[in-house]
């Protein structure tokens, strides 16, 4: 690999493309190609016939990168994104981040960190084909244009796919395309933004044929020759462990071939999965529950109410924020919590291993491909470079599918090593909703004032809950003088200007594993950084979008947004009788999002009838994945505030399954109307943006329909109380 | 046993309590149809059965015999059953694991009330789950087959 990864990788990328290649050819009834592909880079291959191929080293899990890329390659290739092919990626350098030796996709990050590079690797192919045309022609490829796919002088035409073979002598030998840092101009000039043709213009999926037709492959539609199913018998207690088990009436059952312990308990092998999840519950077994088996989280609730009383580190000091709470006469100290969430993608989690004597192979939808080689390579006794990951599409991740163990890529390892054969680990989903790796739970305690003009004066949050990084493998990276700023952001940069703020830290640590989910820290600050606002509001008699506004003066960026919210929202007219809106605003992952909920509460009945969503996400590769996000992550965000809620007790989630872990279903979707307003740039992320306003939009509504304060998620039950 | 899934006949081993989902993913390799809570609370498993949509997690292979069972493959021969061009159009799908069961349950409603009220889409639809929050263009993708199907039967 050492000096030519690009190469090595366009190379191995190409034979394993290849089946996939001739099946999609001979399915279409195009004619067949002959000899080499143009593979200018690893992002790009451009065949004789034509096609155009796009590799992404990009997971795809609803968020659309799998046409975002592509249009960003066919931006400065110029050729029209829907004729892209697009594969996914084996684990190379090319597809690191820039400045972090990892693949993976997460934090919002994949179209914020390729943006640059994805457009230079389209450009630099564009390169070689416009130079093949001038040598053809004899002409200086300054004078030569294109347009979706052909090379033109004026007067003689040449397809991209007739100019493959001059193209790839012409490049032959050339250093690979640099990974460019962040910030740093590629060595080819790209388009001015105003002559994009494609980028900004809406683009439909380019998995969509795929996924509705039952043809797209997930994890857990892996079928392998002599593949098995497992299913796995789990520690119902966090960090329990196997002290002995039975399997004589599992292996009985019909189906079931083998049954072998592994560190996450004990797995029944069978030739299907309803045979190895019957086996399951066949087995007996005795746990030892490692001294967890009282956790609760009512226990766990009560110590942090404790803890929130008490001084945390501090991780924001504007100004003399206690001492001017000392002296206020006007005001307020409250406390918010949130309960743990569980992640419950579509697709529950699942990984296919085969482990050889001298290598593996992993088909598995992961967020997290680099370190997912390097763990499973670790726990099965390879190498990093003897483990192939093959990324299938990802039935949700939310961030689930990006664990620090890199939990279900491991286990299916280990799975297979045991069983000494090709196994395919399916979790149920009570094993999904049951494993922890939640979003954390959370409590917020605010102190604030007013002063006697109404305005905010001082405003103390002392947040209390596990640090997320803690157990990660950047931890000591992400994680300074003691604060994981993932626990505080959108708190300590909240941009409404209060003159005295403050915020503590009390990181916490219990046997519920956490783990990062949607919007991470801003799943929490978003909340109650907005709904704390609003009882400042009140408390000070102004109007909650007024005091918005005074609270962003000068930050045009944050303050143009509010007021469009408000404006396409009506913020102030008229309602139906009953209705009553709520506004928050909140800026993450470089992308600012204001929102305005309608809600009515009849006799207790809670209904969101409308979300008006702002969204400024700097510049907009795809109109139609920008609104698809939002709406997205504001029904993901609904889901989490009317009714989502992970309780312990004796040790064990309560929570199994779709009827007592409810989420938003069809018939409470609110009309949700996104309106998108790019600010230019820099280019922010969108699949996680949309969600951190929405509980607090909601909440305060409901506050200004009811009078009521919501202070502690889910709204549902809380809104029966009191 | 013998199933017939998509106007084919299929012999099967397997037991007669076995619910359809793991027959068709694990015994026939139809994979399209989708597992995601084993209980009929999601819908991602939803399949037709003599043409009305059922949960094949929770429908045990006895209960099948001479009856048609069709699943996502075989909705349509090209993807062009009216659901899913509207699908395509409306640009519906994200993550898509849940659409299966959502196009099945669609195709279901549209085939015996070919021009369902909000509520009759609300009322059919709330048992398929989407946790990608696609519900808003689902039901313009409803709206826009029922257009399609009507369009295609007047031509």
């Amino acid at each position: 690999m050492s000096g030519s990864p690009s190469l090595e990788v366009s190379r191995r990328g190409f034979l394993v493309g290849a089946g996939l290649v001739i099946s999609l050819r001979l399915a279409d009834g195009a004619e067949s190609d002959v000899g080499d592909p143009f593979a200018p880079n690893a992002y790009v291959r451009i065949e004789r016939n034509g096609r155009i191929t796009v590799t992404v080293g990009k997971s795809e899990m609803g968020q659309g990168i799998y046409t975002s890329i592509p249009m960003c390659v066919a931006e400065e290739l110029d050729v029209d994104p829907s004729r892209i092919k697009v594969e996914f990626a084996p684990v190379d350098k090319a597809f690191f981040a820039p400045g972090f030796p990892s693949q993976f996709t997460g934090g919002s990050t994949s179209t914020r960190l390729t943006f640059i590079q994805m457009r230079f690797a389209g450009a630099a192919a564009r390169h070689w084909i416009l130079a093949a045309a001038a040598a053809a022609w004899n002409v200086s490829p300054a004078t030569l244009s294109t347009a979706d796919g052909v090379v033109t002088d004026g007067t003689r035409r040449a397809t991209y796919g007739s100019l493959v073979e001059r193209a790839a002598k012409l490049a032959e030998g050339t250093p690979p395309l640099p990974l460019l840092k962040l910030g740093e101009k590629p060595p080819l000039p790209l388009k001015d933004p105003k002559d994009f043709k494609y980028i900004g213009k809406a683009q439909r999926r380019l998995d969509g044929l795929d996924k509705v037709t039952g043809r797209a492959i997930y994890g857990m539609d892996v079928r392998e020759p002599h593949m098995l199913i497992a299913v796995i018998a789990r520690s119902p207690v966090f960090g329990g462990r196997v002290r002995g088990y039975r399997d004589a009436a599992a292996r009985r059952i019909k189906g079931v071939v083998d049954v072998k312990q592994v560190p996450s308990g004990i797995a029944v092998l069978a030739t299907n999965t309803w045979a190895a999840r019957r086996g399951c519950e066949a087995l007996e077994i005795d746990w030892d529950e490692q001294g967890n088996g009282s956790l609760s989280t009512a226990a766990i609730s009560a110590r942090y109410r404790e803890l929130a009383q008490t001084p945390g580190l501090e991780a924001k000091e504007s100004g003399k924020t206690l001492e001017v709470l000392a002296s206020a006469e006007r005001s307020i100290d409250v406390t918010y919590e949130v309960p743990y969430l569980a992640h419950a993608c579509m697709e529950p989690l699942n990984a296919y291993a085969n482990v050889m004597a001298d290598r593996a192979e992993l088909r598995v939808g992961t967020q997290n491909q680099s370190q997912d080689a390097e763990y499973v390579a670790a726990a099965v006794g390879l190498k990093p470079d003897q483990v192939a990951i093959h990324t299938t599409f990802l039935g949700g991740g939310f961030g689930r599918r990006s664990n620090y163990y890199s939990d279900f890529s491991v286990e299916a390892a280990q799975v297979s090593k045991a069983a000494g054969r090709p196994v395919k680990v399916v979790w149920t989903r009570e094993d999904d909703m049951r494993g922890g790796f939640y979003r954390p739970l959370w409590v917020s305690r605010f102190r604030g004032a007013v002063d006697a003009s109404g305005m905010p004066l001082a405003w103390q949050h002392i947040v209390v809950g596990q640090s997320v990084y803690a157990n990660s493998a950047v931890a000591k990276f992400a994680i300074k003088d003691g604060i994981d700023p993932s626990s505080v952001e959108g708190s300590v940069d909240m941009p409404y200007r209060v003159p005295h703020h403050r915020v503590e830290l009390h990181t916490t640590e219990n046997a519920v594993p956490v783990l990062f989910w949607r919007s991470v820290g801003n799943s929490h600050s978003g909340f109650v950084v907005n709904s704390f606002l609003d009882e400042l509001a009140h408390l000070g008699g102004q109007d909650p979008y007024e005091l918005r506004r005074a609270l962003l003066a000068g930050q045009p960026e944050h303050l143009n947004l509010l007021d469009l919210v408000a404006t396409k929202a009506g913020w102030g007219q008229p309602l139906p009788a009953g209705h009553a809106q709520g506004i928050a605003y909140h800026e993450s992952f470089g992308t600012r999002v204001a929102q305005v909920a309608e809600v009515s509460v009849v006799d207790g009945k809670l209904r969101v009838h409308r979300v008006v969503c702002a969204v400024d996400p700097g510049i907009v590769v795809n109109p139609l994945m920008v609104e698809a996000q939002m709406q997205s992550a504001i029904v993901y965000g609904l889901s989490a505030a009317l009714h989502g809620e992970i309780t312990v007790e004796n040790g064990r989630t309560v929570q199994g399954n779709f009827n007592d872990y409810e989420v938003l279903r069809l018939s409470e979707m609110p009309v949700v109307e996104v309106v998108i307003a790019p600010n230019g740039g820099p280019v922010g992320g969108v699949g996680e943006a949309g969600l951190p306003p929405i509980a607090a939009a909601v909440c305060n509504a409901i506050f200004a329909a009811t009078g009521k304060r919501i202070r502690k998620l889910p709204i549902l039950p809380a809104l029966q109380t009191t | 046993m013998q199933l017939n899934v998509n106007g084919k006949l299929h012999t099967i081993d397997a037991e007669p309590e076995m619910p359809l989902l793991w027959a068709l993913r694990d015994l026939l390799g139809l994979t399209g149809t989708k597992y995601g809570c084993g209980m009929a609370l999601c819908g991602a498993c939803t399949v037709h059965v003599d043409g009305a949509a059922v949960r094949a997690c929770i429908t045990p292979l006895a209960s099948l015999a001479g009856k048609k069972i069709t699943t996502i493959e075989g909705l349509s021969a090209h993807g062009d059953h009216p659901v899913q061009r509207a699908w395509l159009e409306v640009d519906v799908v994200q993550c898509g694991y849940c659409q299966s069961g959502q196009i099945m349950s669609a195709a279901a409603l549209l085939a015996q009330n070919p021009h369902p009220s909000d509520a009759e889409v609300d009322s059919a639809m709330s048992g398929n789950i989407c946790r990608c929050g696609c519900y808003q263009r689902i039901r313009a993708g409803i709206r826009r087959a029922a257009e399609l199907a009507a369009s295609t039967e007047h031509s």
